[in-house]
């Protein structure tokens, strides 16, 4: 990781030097472990702050709407899927940007990590070859990267870029004979009652905060139609429909966009899966309609087209 | 009429399916007397929004009858809808609805018998589900 970390910082400086961008979107070291945060760099002496590891589950889509300027931004798998559909969806020109790809190897999932030393406090995680050291007052304990990855990540079938201009990396292999649909298919074996207890109890403890929205590079509208009022569609308390509503809502919205990323299950307080919403509307995309979010520009979204012989069967 | 009758809110496009409708009760025609009829100016003015409000307000049931494709009044309406509506039932029998409660269909206005027909099926479909019992708000709505 220290190899991209040092290239992240080269690209950055000689592109903030040279003029070719006016700012570089990176993340650097968060405060806390296994909390990178986004940043963004105008100042070519202050590129040393940019850094790269398994920690940078936040997409920086979100910060590449409304923008006029000529941006340099890191992008791995998904979050270059992410890149492509804000372009076919007009919300950046491809001349805008600058994107340094990133070969990725998954995210750690800090939860996995806290249950996995039984919640005893962490100081600091370091990673090296595949491995994931994890020290606290007291204690070091190693795991394996694969077993304490976001489960997004482990079932990613993208890992290298769709999208770049320059790679920080040769590219890495796809992950093979990955199932990347069973949480759904599990579900859809279930019945309608036992469906709808599942998720009921999945969505229980939402409080309703809005940060799987905050974090969605997806959600961009200028008014989000939970703040809607004068008709408000989607009731504002925490009662147990209104939350429901919520949930479908914002997955629905979307629908044949969502890249699998997965910073919405990340950014989330309670540790919901929200996920689990819109990988059915992936699924669903992918069957109905061939399509994965963000892997071509010169086709449209789904929802914004369609075709004569479209699946009809469900109407009379 | 001890009967439990259940209450199917229904969208009908005002070129096609609200013209059948009409012809249905102009020809006479006996059709369940469960649904309550709001029209919309075309299938594809149909936001989910709309459908699980319906379901919030304490439907049983949601029936939503358009065009047939290719034959919309703004001409590819109906297709955009289409794509729409697959994507939502999809998520929606994911989520618990059970199949059966959200019924679509596409009624010319010449048919008024189809129209008579389908709202029977959907009425059976309905009747055998029984009451909704998920997704309704039990607390009182405040404005």
């Amino acid at each position: 990781m220290k190899e991209y970390t040092e290239k992240i910082r080269e690209t950055a400086k000689s592109l903030l030097k040279e003029g070719k961008v006016d700012i570089f979107i990176g993340y650097r070291k968060g405060t806390v472990p296994m909390m990178n945060e986004p940043f963004a760099v105008s100042d070519p002496d202050k590129t040393d702050l940019l850094y790269w590891d398994s920690n940078c589950g936040m997409n920086l889509c979100n910060y590449l709407t409304k923008r006029t300027d000529r941006i340099g931004i890191i992008a791995n798998g998904c979050n270059s899927r992410n890149i492509v559909t804000h372009i076919i969806e007009n919300q950046i020109k491809r001349e805008q940007l600058y994107i340094l790809g990133i070969p990725c190897t998954g995210m750690i999932d800090p939860r996995a990590v806290r249950r996995a030393v039984k919640y005893r406090e962490i100081t600091d995680v370091e990673e090296s070859n595949g491995r994931v050291i994890v020290k606290g007052d007291g204690f070091e304990e190693t795991f394996e990267k694969k077993d304490v990855l976001q489960k997004n990540c482990a079932e990613c079938l993208h890992r290298n870029p769709v999208i770049y201009d320059e790679l920080v990396a040769e590219k890495v292999p796809e992950q093979e004979g990955i199932e990347t649909f069973r949480d759904v298919k599990k579900i859809e074996a279930m019945g309608s009652d036992e469906r709808w207890g599942f998720f009921t109890r999945m969505i229980s403890s939402c409080i309703r905060c809005y940060a799987c929205r905050n974090a969605c590079p997806l959600c961009y509208c200028t008014t989000c139609f939970v703040d809607e009022a004068q008709p408000q569609w989607v009731g504002k308390s925490n009662d147990p429909t209104d939350t429901m509503t919520f949930h479908i809502l914002r997955a629905f919205h979307c629908a044949g966009r969502c890249t699998d990323c997965g910073a919405c299950e990340r950014a989330c307080p309670m540790g919901i899966n929200v996920r689990q919403f819109t990988k059915k509307l992936n699924k669903d995309a992918l069957e109905l309609f061939s399509w994965e979010a963000g892997m071509r520009e010169d086709r449209r979204p789904p929802m914004d087209v369609y075709k004569v012989d479209d699946y009809n069967d469900f109407i009379r | 009429m001890n009967e439990w009758q259940p209450k199917i809110t229904t969208f009908l496009c005002n070129w096609c399916s609200y013209g059948a409708a009409d012809l249905a009760g102009v020809s006479r025609f006996q059709y369940p007397p469960f649904f309550r009829i709001i029209r919309v100016p075309c299938s594809a003015r149909i936001s989910p929004k709309f459908i699980l409000a319906a379901f919030r307000h304490g439907s049983d049931g949601v029936w939503i009858s358009g065009c047939h494709p290719g034959d919309c009044h703004y001409l590819e309406g109906n297709y955009y809808a289409r794509r729409k509506f697959a994507m939502l039932k999809g998520l929606l029998e994911h989520i618990g609805i059970e199949p059966g409660r959200l019924n679509f269909s596409w009624i010319s206005s010449a048919e008024a018998t189809k129209f008579a027909e389908t709202a029977k099926i959907v009425a059976d479909q309905v009747k055998a589900l029984g009451p909704a019992r998920y997704f309704i708000k039990k607390r009182a709505e405040v404005a």
